[in-house]
């Protein structure tokens, strides 16, 4: 697998570092949740780079409870570029904030890599939602407080000490910078937020998604806040990393055209995969 | 990283906690002024006390004093050791002063000490508060030519000469006025009339007219006291015993002296009576050689200073036979850094109360009540202003809930791009930290100015409201007393900063706590 173009050379040593790491994760789960039999695995389940398995999710809104995942299983391969798609509270952004471990199912399994994710201590999906999953938003959620290229810099500061990032703080905005070059905002480093239009701060947000060098792009409706020419802008860029960086891209979208562009279709209808296509 | 550069843009980018730092600031600020103040007004207190008063203070209770002194020296040197630095012997009596101005008595109560001129100054900073420069390097209880005080620009032998000179001319008017008044009326001069004033002779013819007639020839070669030339024995006043202080038009405050260097007073006090005796009344007639001010207003309208050996022969303290002196009390003085409660323990031991009528003490023992007092004043302001912070602490406190709000989403992104909840805290607990600094260092800079400046500020508030800010009059300070105390500084600055982080805690959880999710989806 072609990571990154942008780091070539480290790639093959992370990806050996990260598998270590999320075995000694794996090993300090004591969390058995309920074992759900998989409805249907459509691909090799084994090759997956990221696996679901009986997904459970429901919400409590007082005493009344809303189920919004209904036992979903789905498996994405590496380098497939997947769009989920569905009705409005069909579940799509819910089954992507389990993915991205933001969330905990109710019941169900989540492997990254063949190593179950969805039961690690926080501070291990901290580490995964940093390194290895990159995310990018609806509203594009950058800081308002940071440039462009700070907020880029985001995960980088995140992920490392104050005298390890300082130490190796040329290296980071270098990266930094030629990925906003990337995304064709190699002039708008300094710039607020407010400063760049809606197009700009997606892709801005995009890079700051890959600054890590992430393993899979996790995107919730990417183009849902866009003009039709900024959005398709976007899923060019998006289409283009898949392809050329081979990186796997999960999308939500409500938008049929907009899921046309993806390798493969995901259709949850009330909390469950429809269809596959 | 991100924990610091988000903490530095909010500080940078919300003016509401611009509040939050004010009120940080106007408390560090208060707390440093208020303190250095305290502390000057007290150290001042301290350094005129003690000057006074010297370490430790051995006093007999008796009007008649501890008989012996020198026993009593030898006997104060062998408990004490090397920490006997000094010692002198006084006597201090109730009395009655009394003089003259413009014809009319004045009378002050005064505490009327005798002091050794040649030890006296080892064991206090008594010589510093004199008016007279040579006096402040050694003490004498002669009258000085003049150069006293500013002040006092008309004082010593120059201004004693002038008043007898004018006092002299002044009478010798009034007799020739009264010669020639009688004159004019055809009766007897003043001087024939005292001829005719003479005693009458003896009827028996035995007692001769003139009692002295047979030594005439002796007399003629006894000089007559000349207060012109000469001077009663000499006695230091307290500035306030000797002057009113009060406001001139134009608002400056002046002493105006009642009576001045060169001067004579009366001075009437109790004699030490021989046992089974009761004390009588003793007046003498003592010059004014210089005044004190440690503007300490208790000892400055109270004390007045003479030589001890006189005090001693009028009061009737030495022993005709043995010539062994008694006196009051034993001033003591100690190393520097030596225990002085230590001290005081050691002589107690030495002479117990149950055989010694004595009352041996320390100088902040015969002090305690004041300084408890202002020690009291001082602890009671600092928990009031710290409470001025402590509700400066729940105005961060509302205002990080604020921010925390306002932020939810921005918490949810950093948590979806991996930053732990500790993280997360930290943003605001550093955010609280970086207020409480920058506040607490705004503060102290403003506080350190206000002390540096005070002085000229009160005047500037007296300009500006037309009210007195600081009355000499009342404090008998000239200048507002500070004092920086560094340690106190920073004690402040570690405070107003805890409460700040500490104010920050609350808001800085919820943030931790808060579901990425939720967060994200917060609108």
């Amino acid at each position: 697998m072609t990571h990154s173009v942008l780091t070539p050379d480290t790639h093959a040593s992370r990806s050996a570092s990260r598998r270590h790491l999320l075995q000694s994760l794996q090993s300090v789960d004591t969390i058995q949740r309920p074992a759900q039999q998989p409805a249907a695995v459509q691909q090799d389940p084994s090759a997956a780079l990221i696996r679901a398995t009986g997904m459970y999710k429901s919400y409590r809104k007082g005493k009344l409870i809303i189920p919004v995942l209904k036992g979903v299983d789905f498996a994405i391969q590496p380098g497939e570029f997947v769009a989920i798609v569905g009705q409005s509270g069909s579940g799509k952004s819910t089954l992507l904030h389990l993915l991205g471990t933001l969330d905990e199912p109710d019941a169900g399994e989540i492997h990254f890599e063949g190593n179950r994710i969805d039961n690690l201590p926080s501070k291990a999906k901290d580490v995964l939602r940093n390194k290895y999953f990159g995310m990018i938003f609806q509203f594009y959620h950058l800081l308002p407080e940071l440039s462009t290229l700070e907020n880029v810099l985001m995960p980088s500061m995140i992920g490392q000490g104050v005298m390890r990032y300082w130490w190796n703080r040329r290296e980071h905005a270098q990266r930094a910078t030629e990925l906003l070059d990337m995304v064709g905002l190699g002039h708008r480093l300094t710039h607020k937020p407010k400063e760049l239009s809606g197009g700009e701060m997606q892709r801005a947000a995009i890079a700051r998604a890959l600054v890590s060098g992430p393993q899979m792009l996790l995107a919730d409706e990417p183009t849902g806040n866009l003009d039709r020419q900024s959005g398709t802008e976007v899923m060019r860029m998006l289409r283009s990393l898949n392809r050329e960086q081979n990186l796997t891209i999960i999308m939500v979208t409500h938008d049929s055209t907009i899921a046309g562009m993806a390798d493969r279709t995901v259709r949850l209808v009330e909390g469950l995969v429809e269809r596959v296509g | 990283m991100f924990k610091l550069i988000l903490s530095w843009r909010y500080l940078r980018t919300r003016y509401i906690a611009l509040a939050s730092i004010i009120s940080v600031t106007l408390g560090v600020a208060t707390l440093i002024v208020v303190n250095s103040v305290m502390a000057g007004f007290s150290q001042e207190m301290h350094r005129r006390l003690h000057g006074i008063l010297s370490d430790l203070i051995f006093e007999s209770v008796s009007l008649g004093g501890l008989p012996d002194a020198q026993w009593h020296k030898d006997e104060i040197g062998k408990a004490l050791g090397d920490d006997l630095v000094g010692i002198t012997a006084t006597v201090q009596v109730p009395a009655m002063l009394s003089f003259q101005v413009r014809g009319q008595w004045i009378t002050r109560q005064v505490n009327l000490i005798g002091i050794d001129q040649e030890t006296y100054a080892d064991v206090g900073d008594f010589a510093q508060y004199l008016l007279h420069p040579e006096n402040r390097r050694t003490l004498s209880f002669l009258l000085r030519e003049n150069g006293y005080d500013e002040r006092l620009p008309e004082s010593g032998w120059e201004q004693r000469r002038l008043r007898i000179e004018y006092q002299r001319a002044f009478e010798d008017q009034l007799r020739q006025v009264e010669t020639s008044r009688r004159a004019a009326l055809g009766g007897p001069s003043p001087s024939e009339e005292l001829a005719t004033m003479l005693p009458p002779s003896d009827p028996y013819g035995s007692i001769p007219t003139d009692p002295y007639s047979t030594t005439h020839g002796q007399h003629q070669k006894v000089e007559q006291f000349d207060e012109a030339k000469e001077q009663f024995t000499g006695v230091i006043l307290g500035l306030m015993i000797a002057s009113v202080r009060h406001r001139d038009p134009d608002g400056e405050v002046r002493d105006y002296f009642l009576c001045r260097p060169g001067d004579d007073v009366n001075l009437t006090f109790p004699t030490s009576p021989p046992s089974g005796h009761a004390p009588s009344a003793q007046s003498a007639r003592f010059t004014v050689v210089d005044l004190y001010e440690s503007k300490m207003s208790e000892y400055d309208s109270t004390f007045a200073f003479v030589p001890i050996e006189e005090l001693q022969r009028l009061r009737g303290m030495i022993d005709p036979e043995t010539g062994v002196t008694s006196v009051t009390s034993l001033l003591i003085r100690l190393r520097p850094g030596a225990n002085l409660a230590e001290a005081r323990d050691r002589l107690m031991d030495r002479f117990p109360a149950d055989q010694y009528a004595y009352r041996i003490q320390t100088w902040r023992d015969m002090q305690g009540p004041l300084l408890a007092a202002v020690q009291m004043e001082t602890t009671i302001l600092n928990i009031l202003l710290f409470l001025i912070i402590a509700v400066a602490g729940f105005g961060i406190l509302a205002t990080f809930f604020m921010i925390v709000v306002e932020k939810t989403r921005d918490v949810g992104v950093l948590k979806a791009l991996g930053a732990p909840s500790s993280g997360v805290m930290s943003i605001f607990l550093s955010y609280g930290f970086s207020l409480g600094t920058v506040g607490s260092g705004v503060g102290m800079v403003l506080g350190l100015l206000f002390v540096h400046y005070i002085n000229e500020i009160a005047a500037g508030l007296e300009w500006l409201t037309g009210r007195e800010v600081f009355d000499p009059t009342v404090y008998y300070f000239q200048e507002i007393p500070t004092e920086i105390e560094p340690l106190m500084v920073v004690l402040v600055l570690i405070g107003a900063t805890s409460i700040a982080v500490l104010a920050s805690v609350l808001p800085a959880l919820r943030a931790a706590r808060l579901h990425p999710v939720e967060a994200l989806r917060y609108e």
